[in-house]
């Protein structure tokens, strides 16, 4: 019998508006691998007869809500799944609009890897940099730029590469500098299914791998970082059952590994506090473990009985990290209300909440040339450089060495609408 | 060194790290169980994100009343096993009450579900529902958020959603507002057989290819039970059929299957042509926004 599987997970994000066919990119990708099962297809054959369509239009397939489909637009995030056998991916499909920065935001935020789409007949332009912006802000390191509708030019080899040196040139300009990324080019037409799933046979000038290849090949092993551990502390387990003895003075200690690896017999420490234990058992589930890695869900327990709860920070004795209460950082701002300079508001980091008040707003991007601004009012969708001081210490990374400690939410104090983003950013 | 999680592993550790989440962040939880496959999947996910401690919430059913006797008698026996709290919240009861009033008696009672649940949250006080929701399901389920807000009517406004970023969830509410919380969103209805199979998690019977007495009507196939009887003029066929999914009787149906094992079923699941609620949901055929209507009322 054929074993079905899966090894890893890729996530991935699409930038581009309709007009750069992205919807019909993602279409094809779950059409070619398949993933579009009959019933669904006869519903998209109807509704593209229904609009006087010949062909099926694939790009109905990432079609949501009656509310979208009413205003003829997309309002949210939609996430859609596929699977090859040797990966699954989760693709954030966000819509590309300037008005929608908020909700590329929210795609990059777990995405590993984004495709940015350039339609051939126009080239570059600022959208294409507003989306590499926006991707590199995040801390997205692979970005692939898929050259579409290559069939509306012709197929033709050196347009194609003119842009992807047009490209090239401009990304070295992109801030955050900081973060190198890995970029991969490729012409496609996505109308066609050239070079998505299947080669066609339109552009044997290209010799490079198809879309869905690079996504099949690309190594994200060496993303994850392993070198200092971070264990925010979710949950504490006290079962006090009297029945069991054993598990009467049993505590345990709960979260996920942000980064690094845990050991047992590793030394640790607890922050704020600084009290320090080893750790004698890690387990998932009733699965006893020696070593965890990043991502990994955990039970840990210590050899000392130490006072911790959700919120602190286990990390290993000998790093030099603290916890500190003044930060500044990259916000994206979300509410339809501006941020009132003057308020407190909630900010949450990894599992641990602090008030905040904001110290000062440094300055502000402006969106379409990407330059520095000064700013004195923050609006929705609007990203600037905001300092914040806080009530209780927190124990953070800069956001592009470190995405889980270093990325925080702010939260509405009175009607608790997550209000913003934000990226740390630490002086060394 | 390099090392990543396999795609199970991962599912398994972003679904405990927010159920813990919710444990952590809110003062009254509730984790819906209907003994079906998708909840089967959520209480291992609680065993290993709380063992060797209780479950830090009970577990409640919307009981329609229409159900097949297998799937209850695995529910009280799956809650037995746990030593955990099961609570019934049943639409006979809301009937009762006057809150629920069917047009007919043998209308499928799916969206009245919505009405007990609501009945259920406020008077347990409960401030977030866990569910075994997938995003893959349906396209209004595909933008849900993981951490889902609804108001004091129980209400979803895709419009206007909170934004969900990293694995930052924002579960915080007022009295009387709730958080759906989804820990499997990511998950398809592969990665929910999959997992069965590593876990070797016990189903009820009707997921596994037996024979049935059915009957064809449009292009389903509607089993002969007492909520669904046999109409005039037609004609009984008796067939080796699967549940896909599991739910009141009348708005679920099973597809014609030999798959008697969990082996068998991802075999036939990565072959199938036709999606999970299109094959076997009733109830979301009837319109093409019908399950985005139904959470905009309290829905799931």
């Amino acid at each position: 019998m054929k074993k079905v599987t899966n090894n890893t997970v890729l996530r991935f994000m699409t930038c581009g508006s309709v007009d750069d066919g992205k919807s019909t990119v993602i279409g094809r990708l779950l059409f070619d691998t398949k993933t579009i099962l009959t019933d669904t297809l006869s519903q998209i054959e109807k509704t593209s007869k229904k609009k006087g369509m010949t062909e099926v239009d694939l790009s109905l397939i990432t079609d949501g809500l009656q509310a979208e489909r009413e205003q003829g637009i997309t309002i949210d995030v939609a996430y859609r799944y596929f699977s090859t056998g040797k990966r699954k991916y989760i693709i954030a499909d966000a819509p590309g609009h300037e008005q929608y920065t908020r909700n590329m935001v929210t795609a990059a935020s777990t995405a590993q890897l984004a495709i940015i789409l350039i339609d051939a007949r126009k080239g570059i332009l600022t959208q294409t940099k507003r989306h590499t912006y926006l991707a590199k802000l995040l801390g997205i390191k692979h970005v692939i730029v898929a050259v579409n509708k290559m069939d509306l030019i012709n197929y033709d080899e050196n347009q194609y590469n003119s842009i992807c040196e047009d490209y090239k040139e401009f990304e070295k300009n992109i801030s955050p500098l900081s973060s190198p990324i890995n970029i991969n080019f490729l012409p496609i037409s996505a109308l066609k299914g050239d070079m998505i799933v299947d080669r066609g046979n339109s552009m044997e000038w290209y010799h490079g791998a198809t879309l869905l290849q690079l996504l099949e090949d690309l190594d994200t092993s060496k993303d994850i970082k392993e070198s200092s551990l971070r264990f925010p502390i979710q949950y504490v387990c006290r079962p006090r059952e009297s029945v069991n003895k054993e598990l009467h003075d049993f505590r345990a200690f709960m979260g996920r590994i942000e980064s690094g690896l845990l050991k047992v017999n590793d030394k640790v420490k607890v922050l704020p506090s600084g009290r320090e234990s080893v750790i004698k058992e890690i387990r998932i589930g009733e699965q006893q473990i020696e070593e965890a890695i990043p991502e990994q869900s955990i039970t840990v327990s210590l050899a000392d009985e130490i006072d911790i709860s959700r919120g602190d920070m286990l990390v290993h004795q000998s790093d030099s990290v603290g916890a500190i209460k003044n930060f500044t950082g990259m916000v994206c701002w979300f509410a339809e209300e501006p941020l009132a300079p003057n308020r407190t508001y909630l900010i949450m980091h990894t599992t641990q909440a602090s008030k905040a008040k904001i110290t000062s707003i440094n300055y502000k991007i402006n969106i379409q040339t990407l330059d520095s601004e000064e700013v004195s009012k923050l609006q929705t969708n609007d990203i600037a450089n905001i300092s914040f001081k806080l009530a209780q210490p927190l124990v953070v990374d800069n956001y592009i060495e470190n995405r889980g400690t270093g990325a925080f939410i702010i939260v509405d104090e009175s009607t608790f609408h997550t209000v913003g983003a934000g990226m740390i950013e630490l002086l060394d | 060194m390099k090392k990543l999680l396999s795609h199970l592993d991962w599912l398994e550790s972003e679904a405990i790290h927010i159920m813990r989440e919710v444990a952590g962040q809110c003062s009254n939880p509730v984790l819906l169980f209907s003994g079906g496959k998708d909840s089967l999947c959520l209480l291992r996910i609680a065993e290993k994100a709380f063992r060797p401690g209780r479950f830090p919430f009970p577990m409640m059913h919307i009981d329609t009343g229409h159900n097949y006797p297998e799937v209850i008698n695995f529910r009280d026996k799956k809650v037995r096993d746990l030593g955990e709290r099961l609570i019934v919240a049943s639409l006979e009861d809301s009937m009762k009450n006057g809150s629920i009033v069917l047009k007919s008696n043998d209308e499928p009672r799916n969206k009245y579900q919505s009405i007990t649940l609501l009945e259920a949250i406020e008077e347990h006080g409960f401030d977030c529902c866990i569910g075994g929701a997938r995003r893959d399901e349906e396209k209004a389920r595909a933008k849900e958020r993981i951490m889902s807000f609804r108001d004091e009517f129980g209400q979803w406004d895709p419009k206007n959603q909170r934004p969900e970023l990293w694995d930052l969830y924002n579960a915080k509410v007022h009295k009387g507002e709730n958080i759906r919380a989804f820990p499997i969103s990511n998950w398809t209805e592969m990665d929910v057989w999959q997992y069965i199979e590593r876990e070797k998690l016990e189903l009820p019977d009707i997921y596994f290819a037996h024979q049935r007495e059915i009957v064809r009507r449009d292009n389903s196939i509607v089993p002969i039970t007492n909520v669904t009887p046999l109409k005039e003029n037609e004609v009984v066929e008796k067939i080796m059929v699967r549940f896909r999914t599991v739910g009141d009787i009348t708005c679920t149906a099973p597809v014609e299957s030999d798959a008697d094992t969990v082996e068998k079923i991802i075999l036939e699941t990565a072959s199938t042509s036709i999606s999970e609620r299109g094959a076997t949901r009733l109830d979301d055929q009837v319109s093409e926004a019908s399950m985005e209507q139904r959470k905009k009322e309290g829905y799931f």
